[in-house]
């Protein structure tokens, strides 16, 4: 970084030089100058929902490409993600308050057996960025888990994640367990993981497989928005 | 003809081509030193495949194709190595064998064995005699924590033990092995298990088998 970057006073930007320097920050991970940003941009009477998609989501999605692109990599994705979490901590009191648009409802979990939650933790979260309500059941989940997640909560979609060769065939587990109990059809199932493949989520009868979290993102809304349009067609 | 003095890490003389992973060429030249196994070739992609695994079955299809007219037999030393079951159809697409099971933990420790205590203890991080020798390479600077160590937190944070499965009995490996598991704030536990199915597994190739 330069001396004249170093120099940059974020209170002195206007919004319109504050945004994008934000994503900057975001891409290089810096958590406090995020939290300014965030705090400056609510002094200045921002809507919440307003700071969350256009300063830390734009941002995120700037990230999950040059990731795609192999430009960026996981190290780097994780500051930038910690640096997103630091400004949402601000933000997800205000978003309730603030009547910010509900997208849907995911349940998400890493499968049992399996206590790997990177890539699970960075859906949820821009899964809230982008207006759903995650509910985060954590690691190593047996089928029950789901199915008492699935009966209290009565989310929208489901998410399953796994890491290993050896973990991931447990999402059919879960999946079978579902059209057993005649549930499947309530409940739209998104699976994700390394190891995981497109051929592989159609194998288990997922409705898809989201190979990194932008594309978990685009593929849940797309989903609600077809489950919105059925009951529509259907009222 | 394949210019094979700067294509193989073993050269022996007979016709069949073991095709591995950088991450076993100790092991598997290791094997072939102690049974006299020179009827085997040793060719091995970079070890540096498993930092993407969606790369695997396509770089061992390439080398499958340059190499397949030059021998009899050719066999895939690579698990299933985080390919999620692609490494396996493509072998059995192009007609090539491979070895069995998750990964080189586990034909290391028995696949059997491995998959049976690895449901006890999905909280337990593997370390190979390769992964400690290279801890630094495949491990450390990958996940980014040469530059930034408080990331330890968020990969290991789920973990409570590291297991050196050794292959060999190699104190200054053990006392590595051990640095490093002081320094993921793990547990360490050793355990020998010498080169496991890996050795039966390269016995059966034997013409005479």
């Amino acid at each position: 970084m330069t001396d004249e970057e170093d120099d940059i006073i974020l209170s002195e930007l206007p919004d319109d030089e504050l945004v994008p320097q934000m994503h900057d920050d975001l891409y290089d991970g810096l958590n406090e100058e995020i939290v300014e940003g965030v705090n400056i941009l609510l002094e200045r009477g921002w809507m919440p929902y307003k700071i969350l998609t256009e300063a830390l989501v734009e941002g995120m999605r700037i990230v999950g490409i040059d990731f795609r692109d192999g430009i960026l990599f996981v190290p780097e994705v994780l500051l930038s993600a910690n640096a997103m979490k630091a400004g949402m901590k601000i933000l997800k009191p205000l978003l309730a308050e603030t009547g910010a648009p509900r997208m849907g409802k995911m349940v998400i979990g890493t499968v049992k057996g399996d206590i790997h939650d990177i890539g699970k933790n960075l859906v949820s979260m821009m899964l809230e960025g982008a207006g759903f309500e995650v509910i985060d059941l954590g690691i190593n989940n047996p089928v029950e888990n789901y199915l008492e997640a699935m009966d209290t909560e009565k989310p929208d979609l489901l998410g399953m994640s796994a890491l290993l060769t050896t973990t991931m065939p447990y999402m059919k587990v879960v999946i079978d367990r579902l059209k057993e109990l005649g549930l499947r059809d309530d409940i739209i199932v998104l699976v994700g993981g390394a190891p995981l493949n497109e051929e592989f989520g159609k194998a288990i009868g997922a409705d898809a497989y989201c190979r990194d979290a932008a594309v978990a993102v685009e593929t849940a809304k797309e989903f609600m928005a077809r489950k919105h349009n059925q009951m529509m067609a259907t009222a | 003809m394949i210019d094979r003095n700067s294509q193989f890490v073993y050269e022996g003389k007979g016709d069949i081509l073991l095709l591995a992973c950088g991450a076993l060429a100790s092991e598997i030249l290791a094997l072939i030193r102690m049974n006299g196994w020179d009827h085997f070739h040793l060719h091995c992609l970079p070890a540096k495949l498993h930092l993407y695994p969606d790369r695997i079955p396509e770089e061992v299809e390439k080398a499958v194709n340059k190499f397949k007219s030059e021998f009899e037999h050719v066999f895939v030393v690579y698990a299933d190595c985080g390919t999620g079951g692609l490494l396996k159809k493509k072998c059995d697409e192009i007609g090539i064998e491979m070895i069995p099971g998750p990964h080189c933990y586990a034909f290391f420790e028995g696949v059997e064995k491995f998959t049976k205590t690895a449901e006890e203890e999905i909280t337990s991080f593997y370390l190979t005699d390769f992964l400690v020798r290279q801890f630094n390479s495949f491990i450390i600077k990958p996940l980014g924590l040469d530059r930034q160590p408080d990331l330890k937190e968020i990969y290991f944070g789920n973990y409570a033990k590291l297991v050196y499965l050794a292959q060999t009995e190699d104190q200054d490996l053990t006392r590595l092995a051990m640095d490093y598991a002081k320094l993921l704030e793990l547990e360490f536990e050793r355990r020998f298990t010498g080169y496991g199915d890996l050795a039966q597994t390269l016995n059966d190739l034997h013409p005479d088998q």
